[in-house]
C-alpha cells in the first residue's frame, strides 16, 4: 500500500471513528446515570437524519437552519422517549427496562417505516460538504475533514458542561449515587431528562453527519451503527465519556484498516465489532478506561 | 374440583387437541395449516427462550443465531445431492457435504446438538456476564453467525440461501415435538434441577450459598435452551422449505421475546397460549399493512403498521402489566372454576 493511499484510508477511518464516538457518548452518558442500555439510541440517530431530510426537501429551509431545527427536535424526542418508555420502569427489574427499550426501538423503526416509507431516500448534500480537497497527492471529500472537527468541538463543549457547570456536577452526582443525589436536593428527573436530551442531540448530530457522508436514508439505518457504538462505549469503559470517544475512534479505525489491508475480509465487516465486544467482555469487562466494579450482596 | 374430574378434563382436552390436529391435517387449506404449524414452532421457540429468561433469569437475545445453526445443519443433512448441486450454482459445495443425506429425525437431533455445542463453547465465557451485557453479547453472537453464514459460500450457499428443502415438517411432526417440549419443560422445571434454576434466577448469591453450582446450572440451561432453539429453527426451515441468512435477523428473536413477555416470563402455559395468540394475530393483522378503508378516507398500503401494533402491545404490557398474561403461574382447571378469584 502506498503512503498517500494509506493517508486516504486514515482520513476515512478518522471520520468514521468520529461518528462512532459521537453516538457512543450518548450510550455512555445514559448508562452512567441510569445503568440502562438505551436500545433506541440508534433509532434516535436515524430520526435526526430523517428530520433534516424532510426539513430541507419539504419546507425548503436552508441546510444550516434545517440541521439546527432537526437537532433540537430530535433532542426533545429523546427526552419524550425517556418520559414514556423508561421513567415508569425506573424501579423495576433491569430486564423489564431492557425489554421496554427493545420495544421502543422496534416501535420507532416501524413507525418510521410507516411514516417515511421503507424505500431508501437520497440525502441532498450541500456543496460545502461534497467538495474535493487536495493535500499534495491526497484528495479527500470535505465532509471527511469536517466530521472530526465538529466532533472535537462538540466534545470540548460537552466536557465543559459536564465538568464545569452546575448541571454537569449534578449529572456526575446522579451517576455516582442516584439516591444520595436526591438527598442533596438535586432534581433527579430533570437531570435524567437533560442527559437524554444531550445524548439525543449528539446522536442527531451524528445522524446528520452520517447522512452527509453516506447519503442514503432508510428506517433501519440506525441499527448497525447503534449496536457498534454501544460496543465502542463498552470498549472504552461504559459510563466514561473519554472512554466512549476512545472506543469510537479505535473501532472506526480498526474497521476501515482491516478492510484496507485485508480486502478479502470485507464481507465480515459487521462481525468485527462483535468479536471486539466479546474479547473485551472476556479480557477486561470494565473497558479500557473504566473503573472496576465490585458486586455488592 | 376433585382429582378424577381434572384428569378427565385433561384427557378430554388432549383428545380435542389431537382432533384439531387431525382435522387441520385433512380438511383445511394450505395457508391455515401453515399458520397452525407456525403456532407450534413458536411454542417450541418460546419455551426455549422462557427456560433462559423466565426460569434461569438469563436475558439472552441469541435465539436467531441458534435457530440459524439448527436450520442450516438440518437442511444440509436432509437435502438430496441433486438438490444441492442445483442450489450451489455460484460455487460448488464442499465435497464432505455434497453426498450426505440423512432421514429427518437423526438430522433434527444433529441440528439441535450442533446448536447446543455452539452454546456450550460460547456459554462458558459469555455467561459470566450480567443481564444487559449478556443480552448484547448473545445478540452479537447471533449477528456473527449470520455474517458467517452469508460469507461461507461453499458451505451455506451464502446470501442466496437454500431452496427446495424436503417438506418433512408435517403437522403431526411439529405438534408432536411441541407437545414433547411442553412435557419436557414441565418435568424439567418441577425437578430438583428446575428448583436450582429458579434459585439462581431469584438470587444468585443466595443460591451459591445454598451449595448450587451457579455456573454449571447456567451453562446447562443455556445448552438445553439452544438445543431446543436449534430444533425449532430446523423445523421452521423445513416448513418454509427455503432458508436464507436474512430470515434470522434480530426481528425473529424479537418475535419470540414478544411471545414470552406477553405470556408471562416464567410460565409454560403462558408461553403456549401467547404463541398461539400472537402467531394468529400476526396473520390476522396482515390487512394493516395493505390499503386501509377508514370510512372517511382510504390509506395506501402502509407496510410496518402491523409491527407498530405489536411493539405498542409489548411496551404497554411491560409498563403496565409486567407479569404478562400468566405471570409465573401455570394454567390449571381450578383457575377456570374459580373464575379469577384467588
Amino acid at each position: 500500500m502506498t503512503f498517500p493511499l494509506f493517508l486516504q484510508h486514515l482520513t476515512n477511518a478518522l471520520s468514521l471513528g468520529s461518528l462512532y464516538a459521537l453516538i457512543a457518548i450518548g450510550y455512555t452518558m445514559v448508562y452512567g446515570i441510569l445503568r440502562l442500555i438505551n436500545f433506541a439510541h440508534g433509532d434516535v440517530f436515524m430520526l435526526g437524519a430523517y428530520f433534516a431530510f424532510y426539513l430541507i426537501t419539504l419546507l425548503l429551509l436552508p441546510w444550516w437552519v434545517a440541521f439546527l431545527v432537526a437537532i433540537a427536535f430530535t433532542a426533545m424526542l429523546g427526552i419524550g422517549l425517556e418520559r414514556v418508555a423508561y421513567k415508569p420502569l425506573r424501579d423495576s427489574p433491569k430486564i423489564s427496562i431492557m425489554i421496554s427499550a427493545i420495544g421502543a426501538s422496534f416501535l420507532i423503526e416501524n413507525l418510521a417505516t410507516v411514516v417515511f416509507g421503507g424505500r431508501p431516500k437520497g440525502f441532498t448534500v450541500p456543496d460545502v460538504f461534497s467538495q474535493v480537497l487536495h493535500f499534495g497527492s491526497v484528495s479527500v471529500v470535505s465532509i471527511s475533514v469536517i466530521i472530526p472537527i465538529f466532533t472535537f468541538a462538540l466534545l470540548a463543549l460537552l466536557l465543559w458542561i459536564v465538568n464545569k457547570t452546575k448541571t454537569g456536577m449534578a449529572m456526575r452526582a446522579v451517576s455516582t449515587d442516584l439516591d444520595a443525589a436526591r438527598l442533596q436536593a438535586i432534581d433527579v428527573n430533570r437531570i435524567v431528562s437533560f442527559t437524554f436530551g444531550l445524548g439525543s442531540l449528539l446522536a442527531a448530530f451524528g445522524g446528520i453527519l452520517w447522512a452527509l457522508k453516506y447519503p442514503q436514508l432508510n428506517p433501519t439505518m440506525g441499527i448497525m451503527p447503534g449496536l457498534k457504538c454501544f460496543i465502542a462505549a463498552v470498549l472504552g469503559g461504559i459510563g466514561n465519556i473519554m472512554g466512549a470517544v476512545l472506543g469510537g475512534f479505535l473501532l472506526g479505525i480498526l474497521e476501515i484498516m482491516i478492510i484496507a489491508f485485508l480486502p478479502e475480509l470485507s464481507g465480515y465487516r459487521d462481525a468485527f465489532a462483535f468479536i471486539v465486544l466479546i474479547l473485551v467482555l472476556l479480557l477486561k469487562p470494565s473497558g479500557l478506561l473504566g473503573k472496576n466494579q465490585v458486586e455488592k450482596v | 374440583m376433585n382429582k378424577q374430574a381434572k384428569l378427565a378434563l385433561t384427557i378430554v382436552s388432549c383428545l380435542a387437541i389431537a382432533g384439531i390436529i387431525f382435522s387441520m391435517d385433512n380438511f383445511f387449506g394450505n395457508f391455515t395449516v401453515r399458520v397452525f404449524n407456525l403456532c407450534a414452532i413458536y411454542i417450541i421457540l418460546a419455551l426455549s427462550m422462557n427456560l433462559l429468561n423466565g426460569f434461569t433469569g438469563l436475558f439472552s437475545l441469541g435465539h436467531a443465531g441458534f435457530m440459524a445453526i439448527g436450520a442450516y445443519v438440518c437442511a444440509l443433512l436432509t437435502m438430496s445431492p441433486a438438490q444441492k448441486t442445483l442450489n450451489f450454482f455460484l460455487a460448488p459445495i464442499v465435497p464432505w457435504l455434497a453426498n450426505v443425506q440423512l432421514p429427518f429425525i437423526p438430522a433434527l437431533i444433529i441440528a439441535g446438538s450442533v446448536a447446543a455445542l455452539f452454546a456450550w463453547v460460547i456459554g462458558t465465557p459469555v455467561l459470566r456476564l450480567r443481564d444487559d451485557y449478556l443480552a448484547i453479547a448473545t445478540l452479537g453472537f447471533a449477528e456473527i453467525i449470520r455474517v458467517l453464514i452469508t460469507n461461507m459460500q461453499t458451505v451455506t450457499n451464502g446470501a442466496l440461501g437454500l431452496k427446495g428443502l424436503p417438506k418433512y415438517s408435517t403437522t403431526w411432526v411439529i405438534w408432536s415435538i411441541a407437545a414433547l417440549t411442553v412435557v419436557f419443560m414441565y418435568s424439567l422445571v418441577h425437578s430438583a434441577f428446575g428448583r436450582s434454576l429458579k434459585a439462581v434466577r431469584d438470587n444468585e448469591i443466595a443460591a451459591e450459598a445454598m451449595g448450587i453450582d451457579v455456573a454449571h446450572v447456567k451453562i446447562v440451561s443455556f445448552v438445553v435452551s439452544s438445543f431446543i432453539a436449534g430444533v425449532g429453527g430446523a423445523l421452521l426451515g423445513h416448513l418454509m422449505t427455503t432458508i436464507d441468512p436474512k430470515m434470522f435477523i434480530f426481528g425473529l428473536t424479537y418475535n419470540i421475546l414478544l411471545i414470552v413477555v406477553l405470556g408471562g416470563n416464567g410460565s409454560i402455559t403462558g408461553s403456549v397460549i401467547a404463541s398461539i395468540v400472537v402467531t394468529v394475530l400476526m396473520e390476522l393483522l396482515r390487512f394493516l399493512d395493505g390499503p386501509l378503508n377508514l370510512i372517511f378516507f382510504t390509506t395506501e398500503g402502509l407496510p410496518g403498521l402491523r409491527m407498530v401494533v405489536f411493539s405498542l402491545l409489548l411496551m404497554i404490557v411491560v409498563i403496565y402489566r409486567q407479569k404478562g398474561l400468566m405471570g409465573t403461574r401455570e394454567f390449571s382447571w381450578d383457575m377456570i372454576v374459580k373464575g379469577g378469584k384467588r
